[in-house]
C-alpha cells in the first residue's frame, strides 16, 4: 500500500492536467505521422523563443501521453494489458490525475539506449483521487518484473498475464534440474494459493484496478488517521435471526464462517484478502456502521478451522496491517487447536503460531472477539483472547472454551478407565459451554448470535476513542 | 356414535393473512349463521378431537398440521432427522423426537421408529402429511395395531387406490368415467394390437405399477403398438418387478383437474370443488388453482358427484383427492385417487373457508362431517405457486442446495398465504424435497389473485439458493395462462427450447438500465462521503454522472442527473427515464417508480467494481455499470479462459452418486449414460457429450458430490 504514496524528487516542478481517455483516443486516430517523433524532441536548449517554446511544450506533452508510441501501446493491448496511463485512468476518478515529471527522460547511453528516448521514461507519476480522496501514484508502462515492483502490483496480479519469480524457469532448470513452466513457477494460481506472495488474482487489468479502487475505500489516508467512516444504510442495531441457527448442534459438523461474516457486516460487503491461501483462516475488510473493520475468522469448513503455519502467518500479517492503519479488529473464533504433525512441528509451528499471538497482543486498535463454537487450548489464547488485551470478548451459547474437546480430554484424563461415555457426558456438562470462561471473566458476556451486529456496532462506537500505547522501543521483536 | 360437533372455530383461518383478508370473516359469519350446520357438543366440552397428535413428516406440511393442532388445543409431537435439528417444524411442535440420520430411508421412512415415538410420547393419533409414509398401507396398519388413530383413510382404501389397475376397476364399477382401455396382463404384442384397435388410436401404453407418466409411450398405429409393447414390458419387469400393462386411449391436450373430497366414518361424503393443476414439469405440479378456469358448473357437479361415488364405493374416510384428465370437450376421465392430504390443498381451503387438516382430525376422531354438500362455498379464486430451490433454466427445475442467507416472505401483500417450513438461515439440503414454500394468493376474481401473485413473487426475498421464482412469474404473467388455456404440456409448448428467463422488451430493458444507473450513481455519491479524521472527501458535484451500462450484449450510454434524494433522471439516448423512490443501498427489495410504473426490484449482488445483478420481473439480470473511460478500455481485456468441458462430466447438482455405468478404460459414445446422481427424490442420468475412452472416474457409488464436481473425465 505504501507504494501508492511513493513519488520521487521532482527535478522539474511541472505538473499537468491529464486529459480524458477520449482525447487520447482521437489523438491516436489522427495517426502517428503527424506527431513529432520522441527523439526529435530531446536534447535541444531553448531560452527565449516563447512562441516556439509553447508549441514545443505542447508537442512534447502530447508525445509523453503516448508513452512509447502507438506501436508500443498496441503491443501492450495485444497482450491484453493496459498502458501505464490507461491503468491510471481506470484506477482514478475521472479527470482527477495530475502528472509529475512528464518531461523526464532516461540518461542511459549504453547499448544505443540514447537512440530510443521516451518522454516520461515509461513511468507515469502524479497524484489523483479515488472517490474524492487524494492518492499519489506511479505506474509503469512495461511490466518488467525485475524486483522494482511496487507492493501494490506485487499483491494484486492478473491471471494468465502476470508472472513473479526471483529466478525464472531457465535458471531453475540449470541449478536444480527442475522442469517448471512460468505459470507453475510464478503464475497467479501459484502465488495466490501456494506461496502466499500475491493476495488476490483477477481476470484482467481492469478487474484488478477496479477492485483496487474498492479496496482503497477501506483504508485511511495514512497511518496517522483513524479508520475511515462512510455513510451507511444498513441499520447498526439490526437483529439477524438467521445466525441463531447457523452453528450446527453437532460439534463435528462444519459451517461456513463467511455466512456469519456476510450476515453481520454492512450490506454483506466483505473484501476478502488471500481468499485462496490458507483457507482455514478468513481475513478481510468490511464496514460496521460505516467504519472500516478488519475481520479475522477461523473457517470450520476447511481443515476444521485449525491453525497451521500458513494460517498463522496470514492472520498475523493481516492483524499487523490493521493495527498499522488504525483499523479495529473483529475476530470470530471456532478453533479446535493447532494442526498436529511432524511437518508442522519441524517447520516451526511454535515460532509461526507465536506471530499471530504477538500480532494480536501488540495491536492497540479496538479488539472485539466473538467465540462462535470451539475455543480450545493454545489456539483459543492466540485468537484475540481476553488475555491478549481483548476489549470485548463475547461467547455465543454454542461456545466451548476448554483445553480440548470432550472426547480427547476424557481419553487422557480417564485413560484405561471404563465408562468413558459417562465421563465424556460429565465433561460436556462441565466444560463444553460458555460458563467456565464467563465465570472467570474470560468472556465479557454470553450473547445470542442474532444480536452480534448490534453489540459489535455499539462497542465500536464506544471504542473509537480507544487510546493505548505500547512501551517505547525501537521496534517490536516479533518472532520472525 | 358421535354426531356433528361444535367446531365453528375451525372455519377461521389462523394465518397471518386473516388480518388482511376480510372476506374470510364474512364467510365465517355466513357459515356460523347457517342453520344447516348443526351445533352440538359431544366431546365433553373439550372442543378438540385429540389431546396429542404425532406429525410424521417434516418441512412445510409438518408446520401446517402443527398449526391446526395448536389452534384446536392439541399437543403436537414432531419427529426429526439429524439434518433437521434446527428445523422450524421441530420448534413449533410442543415436543420433538429425533428418529435417525439425515437420509429419509433411515428417518422419516422408518415406520417402526415413528410408531414407537407415537407410543412413547403418548400420542393418540398420527398425521402422516404427504409424501414419506402418507400412502403406505403398512404404516397405517402398524399405527392402528398399536391402538392409535391414523389420520387418513382406512388401510383397505389405501391399498385399493394405490394400485392403478384395481383403482380403475373399482372406479368403473362405481360409475366413474374411466379412460377406455385395457388393464391387466397383456400376453403378447398381437393381443396388444387388438386391444389398441378396440380402444381406438391414439393409445398410450405403460406399466401398471409405474407412477405418473413414467414409462409412458404413445402409439398411433399397429407398428407403434408393437414397439411400445416391447419396451413397456421390459421396463415393467425390470423397474417394478410387475409385468402388468395398461393400454388406454391417449387424450390430446389434456388438463389435470382434481376433485377434493371429504368423507367420514358414517357414510357421509362431500366434494369441495376442483383444483386445476395442469402446469406441470416432469409430472410434478408447479402451479395450481381453484377453481379451474375451464370447468362449467355442470361438469364440476358431475365430476364432484363421481368423486364422491368413488369415495363411498371404496369405503373412503378422511380427505382425499380424485384426479381426472379432462379433454378439450370437457370429457373427464378418472386418473387416480390420492389417499392423502395434497400439497395443493390450501387453494381449496381458500375458496371454501375450510381447514382441511382440522376436518381430517375431527373425522379421525369419529365425528360426522359438519358441512353438507349444498353448503360448500366456492368463493373467489386462489392460486398456488410452488416455490422450489431449483434452477428453472435446467429442464424447468434442477435441485439446488444452500443456506437461505436472506429470506422474507411477502406476507404483507394483501390476500397472500405462505405455507413454508423454512426461515432465514435454514439449510436446503440434498436429503429432502427442495420445496421452499407454497405461495398462495386469493382474490375475488382470478385476475385479482394473479395480480397479487405477481406482486407477491416480486416481493419474495430468497437469497442463498437458486430458486424458480423466474419461471413461476413468467407463467403467471403469460397471456396464455391468464386466458386459462392450460394443458399438461403447457411448459413444453410455451418453452420448447427450455426456459431462459423473462425476455425484456425495449422499454423494460431501458427501465432496468435506468435503475442500474441510478443505483450506481447512488453508490458513487455515497462513496464520496468517506470521512477521515472527521473530514469528508471532496463532495461530488451535482453535475450529471456519465455511465455506460452493459446489459447482455447491449451497451447503453447514459447520463444520470440527481434531482433530489429520491429522483434520478436517467438520459438514455434521446429520451429520459425517471427513477423515483428512496434508494436504500442495504435493502434487498427496492420499490421504485420507473418511467411512472411501480416496479419491485431486488438487488441480488454488487461487487464494488460495477458488476450488479438485479432481479427484475422475476428474472435475475447481470449488468455492468462503468465510467465511460473504463468502458472504452474494456474491449481490450482478454476474454476469461473457457475450459473445454465436453471431456469432463461435471455433476449438475449436489447429490449422491447412485452408480457409474463406466469404468476407467471403457470406451463411451456421445449420449451414453455414464453416471446416475440422486438428488432430493430424483435420479438423474448423466450422459457423455462426446465419444472417447474414460480417463478417470472420481467418485464411488454412495459418495456425496457437490455441484460442479468432476465425476468422469474422457480422454
Amino acid at each position: 500500500m505504501a507504494a501508492l504514496t511513493a513519488f520521487r524528487g521532482l527535478p522539474l516542478p511541472l505538473w499537468a492536467r491529464f486529459g480524458s481517455m477520449a482525447s487520447l483516443w482521437t489523438r491516436q486516430v489522427r495517426g502517428l505521422s503527424q506527431l513529432p517523433q520522441p527523439n526529435e524532441l530531446g536534447g535541444q536548449t531553448c531560452r527565449n523563443e516563447t512562441s516556439g517554446l509553447k508549441e514545443r511544450i505542447a508537442n512534447r506533452r502530447e508525445a509523453a501521453l503516448l508513452g512509447g508510441g502507438v506501436k508500443r501501446i498496441e503491443a501492450q493491448h495485444a497482450k491484453g494489458k493496459l498502458t501505464a496511463r490507461e491503468r491510471l485512468n481506470v484506477l482514478l476518478d475521472h479527470g482527477s490525475f495530475l502528472e509529475f515529471d512528464a518531461f523526464v527522460e532516461h540518461r542511459c547511453s549504453d547499448f544505443n539506449m540514447d537512440q530510443t528516448k521516451i518522454p516520461g521514461d515509461s513511468v507515469v507519476t502524479g497524484r489523483g483521487q479515488i472517490n474524492g480522496r487524494t492518492v499519489f501514484v506511479f505506474s509503469q508502462d512495461f511490466t518488467v518484473f525485475g524486483g522494482s515492483l511496487s507492493g501494490v502490483h506485487a499483491q494484486k496480479i492478473c491471471k494468465n498475464t502476470s508472472y513473479l519469480f526471483i529466478t525464472g524457469p531457465d535458471v531453475v532448470k540449470s541449478v536444480t534440474n527442475e522442469k517448471v513452466t512460468q505459470e507453475e513457477l510464478g503464475g497467479a494460481q501459484t502465488h495466490t494459493a501456494i506461496s502466499g506472495v500475491a493476495h488476490r488474482a483477477f481476470d484482467s487489468d481492469i478487474d484488478a484496478l477496479l477492485h483496487l479502487r474498492h479496496f482503497m475505500d477501506f483504508l485511511p489516508q495514512s497511518n496517522r488517521e483513524a479508520a475511515p467512516v462512510r455513510d451507511y444504510h444498513d441499520p447498526s442495531d439490526k437483529l439477524i435471526p438467521a445466525l441463531d441457527h447457523i452453528v450446527p448442534l453437532e460439534s463435528t459438523k462444519a459451517y461456513d464462517m463467511l455466512d456469519i461474516i456476510h450476515a453481520i457486516v454492512d450490506e454483506g460487503d466483505f473484501f476478502e484478502i488471500m481468499p485462496n491461501y490458507a483457507k482455514n483462516i478468513v481475513v478481510g475488510f468490511c464496514r460496521m456502521a460505516g467504519r472500516t473493520v478488519g475481520i479475522v475468522g477461523n473457517q470450520p469448513k476447511v481443515a476444521s478451522g485449525c491453525l497451521d503455519i500458513n494460517a498463522s502467518i496470514k492472520g498475523a500479517r493481516f492483524v499487523r496491517f490493521c493495527d498499522a492503519f488504525n483499523i479495529p479488529l473483529l475476530t470470530f473464533v471456532d478453533v479446535p487447536g493447532f494442526l498436529p504433525g511432524t511437518n508442522q512441528e519441524y517447520s516451526g509451528i511454535i515460532r509461526h503460531g507465536a506471530k499471530l499471538l504477538f500480532a494480536f497482543a501488540e495491536a492497540t486498535v479496538p479488539k472485539i472477539t466473538v467465540i462462535t463454537r470451539k475455543a480450545y487450548g493454545g489456539a483459543y489464547d492466540v485468537m484475540s483472547s481476553k488475555h491478549l488485551r481483548g476489549d470485548m470478548n463475547y461467547a455465543w451459547p454454542t461456545a466451548e472454551v476448554a483445553v480440548m474437546g470432550a472426547k480427547g480430554a476424557v481419553q487422557i484424563i480417564f485413560r484405561g478407565k471404563e465408562d468413558q461415555l459417562a465421563a465424556e457426558e460429565e465433561y460436556v456438562q462441565k466444560f463444553a459451554n460458555p460458563f467456565p470462561a464467563a465465570s472467570r471473566g474470560f468472556v465479557d458476556d454470553i450473547i445470542s448470535p442474532s444480536e452480534t451486529r448490534r453489540r459489535a456496532c455499539a462497542d465500536l462506537e464506544i471504542l473509537k476513542r480507544k487510546l493505548q500505547h505500547n512501551p517505547w522501543k525501537k521496534h517490536a521483536n516479533i518472532p520472525l | 356414535m358421535a354426531a356433528a360437533r361444535f367446531r365453528l372455530s375451525s372455519y377461521l383461518w389462523p394465518f397471518t393473512w386473516r388480518r388482511t383478508c376480510t372476506w374470510r370473516r364474512h364467510t365465517w359469519r355466513a357459515l356460523s349463521s347457517n342453520p344447516s350446520v348443526k351445533v352440538e357438543k359431544d366431546d365433553g366440552g373439550l372442543g378438540r378431537p385429540f389431546d396429542k397428535v404425532l406429525v410424521a413428516n417434516r418441512g412445510e406440511i409438518a408446520c401446517r398440521v402443527i398449526r391446526t393442532c395448536r389452534r384446536l388445543g392439541i399437543s403436537s409431537v414432531a419427529v426429526f432427522s439429524s439434518a433437521d435439528t434446527a428445523a422450524p417444524h421441530r420448534e413449533q411442535a410442543d415436543e420433538s423426537w429425533e428418529i435417525g440420520p439425515a437420509p429419509s430411508s433411515e428417518s422419516y421412512l422408518r415406520a417402526d421408529k415413528i410408531v414407537q415415538v407415537a407410543k412413547e410420547s403418548g400420542s393418540q393419533a398420527v398425521h402422516p402429511g404427504y409424501g414419506f409414509l402418507s400412502e403406505n398401507a403398512n404404516f397405517a396398519s402398524m399405527v392402528e395395531a398399536e391402538g392409535l388413530s391414523f389420520i387418513g383413510p382406512p388401510v383397505p382404501a389405501i391399498r385399493a387406490m394405490g394400485d392403478k389397475v384395481e383403482s380403475k376397476s373399482i372406479a368403473r364399477a362405481a360409475g366413474v368415467n374411466t379412460i377406455p382401455g385395457f388393464d391387466g396382463v397383456v400376453p403378447d404384442a398381437d393381443e396388444a394390437v387388438c386391444i389398441a384397435r378396440d380402444v381406438g388410436y391414439p393409445v398410450m401404453i405403460k406399466a401398471s405399477a409405474g407412477g405418473g407418466g413414467k414409462g409412458m409411450r404413445v402409439a398411433r398405429n399397429d407398428a407403434e403398438v408393437h414397439e411400445g409393447f416391447r419396451m413397456s414390458e421390459q421396463e415393467a419387469a425390470s423397474s417394478f418387478g410387475d409385468c402388468r400393462l395398461l393400454v388406454e386411449k391417449f387424450i390430446d391436450c389434456p388438463r389435470h383437474i382434481e376433485m377434493q373430497v371429504l368423507a367420514d366414518r358414517h357414510g357421509n361424503a362431500v366434494w369441495l370443488n376442483e383444483r386445476e393443476c395442469s402446469v406441470q414439469r416432469r409430472n410434478q405440479k408447479v402451479i395450481e388453482e381453484a377453481p379451474s378456469p375451464f370447468l362449467d358448473p355442470e361438469t364440476r357437479h358431475a365430476m364432484g358427484k363421481q368423486a364422491v361415488q368413488l369415495a363411498l364405493a371404496v369405503g373412503y374416510v378422511s380427505a382425499g383427492t380424485v384426479e381426472f384428465l379432462v379433454d378439450s370437450q370437457s370429457q373427464f376421465y378418472f386418473l387416480e385417487m390420492n389417499t392423502r392430504l395434497q400439497v395443493e390443498h390450501p387453494v381449496t381451503e381458500c375458496i371454501t373457508g375450510l381447514d382441511l387438516v382440522a376436518e381430517m382430525l375431527w373425522i379421525a376422531a369419529g365425528h360426522q362431517l359438519a358441512i353438507k354438500q349444498e353448503n360448500v362455498p366456492l368463493h373467489g379464486w386462489a392460486v398456488e405457486s410452488r416455490v422450489y430451490a431449483e434452477d428453472p433454466y435446467k429442464a424447468f427445475g434442477m435441485p439446488s442446495v444452500g443456506r437461505l442467507s436472506r429470506y422474507r416472505e411477502p406476507v404483507e401483500v394483501p390476500g397472500v398465504r405462505v405455507d413454508s417450513g423454512v426461515r432465514e438461515g435454514s439449510e436446503v439440503s440434498i436429503y429432502y424435497d427442495p420445496m421452499i414454500s407454497k405461495l398462495v394468493t386469493w382474490g375475488e376474481t382470478r385476475a385479482e389473485a394473479l395480480i397479487s401473485m405477481l406482486h407477491a413473487l416480486d416481493s419474495y426475498v430468497i437469497r442463498g439458493v437458486t430458486h424458480n421464482v423466474s419461471l413461476l412469474r413468467e407463467v403467471i404473467a403469460s397471456e396464455r395462462f391468464a386466458s386459462g388455456q392450460l394443458s399438461t404440456a403447457f411448459l413444453a409448448e410455451e418453452y420448447p427450447d427450455g426456459f431462459h428467463g423473462h425476455h425484456l422488451t425495449v422499454e423494460e430493458s431501458e427501465e432496468l438500465v435506468a435503475v442500474a444507473a441510478a443505483l450506481e450513481a447512488s453508490f458513487l455519491r455515497r462513496a464520496r462521503t468517506i470521512k477521515s479524521q472527521g473530514r469528508p472527501s471532496l463532495p461530488m458535484s451535482f453535475e450529471p454522472i456519465e455511465l455506460w451500462v452493459h446489459l447482455g450484449d447491449s451497451k447503453y450510454e447514459v447520463k444520470v442527473t440527481v434531482k433530489d434524494e429520491k429522483t434520478h433522471v436517467v438520459a438514455i439516448g434521446d429520451h429520459e427515464v425517471e427513477v423515483f423512490g428512496q434508494i436504500d443501498l442495504s435493502s434487498s427489495l427496492l420499490s421504485l417508480e420507473v418511467a411512472r410504473i411501480k416496479r419491485l426490484i431486488q438487488p441480488l449482488c454488487r461487487d464494488g467494481t460495477g458488476r450488479l445483478t438485479l432481479q427484475f420481473l422475476g428474472t435475475a439480470y447481470e449488468l455492468r455499470v462503468l465510467s465511460p473511460a473504463v468502458a472504452r478500455l474494456l474491449p481490450l481485456m482478454p476474454e476469461p479462459l473457457t475450459v473445454d468441458l465436453s471431456r469432463q462430466l461435471l455433476s449438475p447438482m449436489p447429490g449422491t452418486v447412485v452408480s457409474f455405468a463406466v469404468a476407467v478404460g471403457d470406451n463411451v459414445v456421445s449420449g451414453q449414460e455414464v453416471c446416475v446422481i440422486e438428488a432430493m427424490k430424483m435420479q438423474n442420468s448423466l450422459v457423455s457429450t462426446r465419444s472417447g475412452k474414460v480417463k478417470t472416474v472420481n467418485f464411488k457409488p454412495g459418495s456425496t458430490v457437490g455441484e460442479g464436481d468432476l465425476l468422469v473425465e474422457i480422454e
